[in-house]
């Protein structure tokens, strides 16, 4: 009778422990804490597109399903900011170490007629594998702009035939199943980028 | 011309843009003809005033205009100054409810729209959003609202959000004016006093001179999304936020006092005829609340 009672006791001590892990569990489980770069879920449309990449390819977004996308629009004449974002990506994608090869920039070229595949495979190749050089006609490139909200606009050329091309300064971030999640501005630093790629590389 | 034709294109296609703007031309000038069988003459002024402002609000959506509103600061203004002051202020002046209504088949003006208008919560509901104090929150509300740093970046980045903004900005736009500018024997239950309308116009061109005074001055950049997508030529940052701070502060500002002057002579007109001096009028359209 006692050892009955004992047991019953015993069962009774179980549960409210079990029922207080799980408390604990829940009261653990606070949202997600906010991403360094800013959050644009569910404002711009998932990743998608058709140009033509380095190499001289047609690659749609499908095939970069799976992998991290740093979605950025630029030229390879661009004299300071293109350069320098590209370079602060190459740096935020070194600091990842192995899980670099899970993300793929892509350097949209707003100059197709002078960024040719030739001129953008060694430009982008100068960066690292992960950088991806990507052009198209006007119909094309203008697809994608519109679709992420984009300006561009080329500057009359002075004399010796050199023009500029104004353009975006943000570089886009998609999620493995090519949501974009996150955009990060010209003063985004490195080690906030590398940090929030992590992030999501681990499915975040 | 090609290349010419290609700005009258819609940047961001919406069919109902296209549908409400087409609709409404299309029963205007059914309206017009058949109140003209019947030997009522629409003033051509009006027609004027109607398709001028209906053309606007098109253009200020659905051309290469729309393109440039995205990616400059200050020609969003001016989208934004169209699309609520001079836009509503041209269509109410045109008071096209009745030719309008004539417009529609027989069956859908019996069927649908007079019964609907009918509605007890439409009714209702438009009682309360023309309330004086309520339509000068809400004008001014939209405004203030849609110009937060923090919703201003996301309604530029999200389409549905910037459909969202300009739509609420277009029909707010015809509400207010319509009770502001409309005279009263045709505002019907809502009718607003003159007294009234001039205060409401008052506080909302001071608080936008507020508003537009504070985005020209202020020396950081307050909307960093045109930056960040681009803009559509180059200008500098702080002289595209200086300019979209004046036609937040100085057009809008000069469409209350136009306002006021509409609305004085509004009353003048009322006393006139109250004193039965009233000179001979045109024969005027019945015009029912909307």
């Amino acid at each position: 009778m006692l050892t009955l009672g004992k047991q019953a006791a015993f069962q009774v001590l179980r549960w409210l422990a079990a029922g207080l892990v799980l408390l604990m569990v829940a009261a653990c489980a606070r949202p997600d804490p906010p991403f360094l770069l800013q959050d644009i879920s569910g404002l711009m449309p998932a990743l998608e597109f058709t140009l033509t990449n380095q190499d001289g390819r047609v690659v749609s977004a499908d095939d970069f399903r799976g992998r991290v996308v740093l979605l950025y629009f630029g030229y390879t004449h661009c004299p300071d900011v293109c350069p320098t974002t590209l370079a602060t990506l190459e740096r935020a994608l070194r600091s990842l170490g192995s899980g670099a090869a899970s993300v793929r920039v892509l350097f949209v070229s707003v100059d197709p007629q002078r960024d040719t595949a030739a001129v953008l495979k060694p430009y982008v190749g100068s960066f690292g594998p992960e950088f991806v050089g990507l052009h198209g006609e006007d119909a094309a490139l203008n697809a994608i702009t519109r679709r992420y909200r984009v300006a561009y606009h080329r500057e009359p050329p002075d004399a010796q035939g050199f023009y500029a091309v104004d353009h975006s300064s943000a570089v886009f971030v998609f999620d493995r199943a090519g949501k974009a999640r996150l955009l990060a501005g010209a003063p985004a630093s490195a080690t906030a980028i590398g940090s929030d790629l992590r992030r999501l590389i681990a499915g975040d | 011309m090609l290349a010419s034709l290609q700005y009258l294109l819609p940047w961001d296609f919406s069919p109902t843009v296209l549908a409400v703007c087409g609709l409404s031309a299309v029963l205007y000038v059914r309206g017009a003809a058949a109140l003209g069988r019947n030997g009522i003459a629409t003033a051509a002024w009006r027609s004027v005033a109607f398709f001028t402002g209906l053309t606007l609000g098109y253009v200020a959506l659905q051309t290469y205009f729309d393109y440039l509103s995205q990616h400059m600061f200050w020609v969003h203004r001016l989208q934004h100054l169209v699309l609520h002051h001079i836009a509503p202020v041209l269509l109410v002046a045109a008071a096209p409810g009745q030719v309008l209504r004539q417009g529609l088949p027989r069956w859908a003006r019996q069927r649908l729209v007079d019964p609907l208008a009918r509605q007890g919560v439409l009714r209702h509901g438009l009682h309360v959003v023309q309330h004086p104090v309520i339509a000068l929150v809400l004008f001014v509300g939209l405004i203030y609202f849609w110009l937060t740093p923090a919703v201003h970046f996301t309604a530029m980045l999200d389409a549905d959000r910037y459909l969202l903004m300009n739509w609420s900005m277009a029909l707010d736009g015809i509400l207010f004016w319509w009770l502001m500018l409309a005279r009263r024997q045709r505002q019907g239950g809502l009718a607003v006093g003159y007294g009234v309308r001039i205060l409401v116009l008052c506080v909302a061109a001071l608080l936008q001179i507020l508003l537009g005074a504070y985005i020209t001055l202020h020396d950081a950049v307050l909307y960093d999304v045109y930056g960040i997508c681009g803009r559509a030529w180059a200008v500098s940052p702080a002289v595209d936020q200086q300019l979209g701070g004046l036609l937040t502060w100085i057009p809008p500002a000069m469409m209350s006092g136009l306002g006021v002057i509409v609305v004085l002579r509004l009353a003048l007109h009322d006393s006139d005829r109250r004193r039965g001096r009233s000179a001979a009028r045109a024969p005027g359209l019945p015009i029912a609340a909307p």
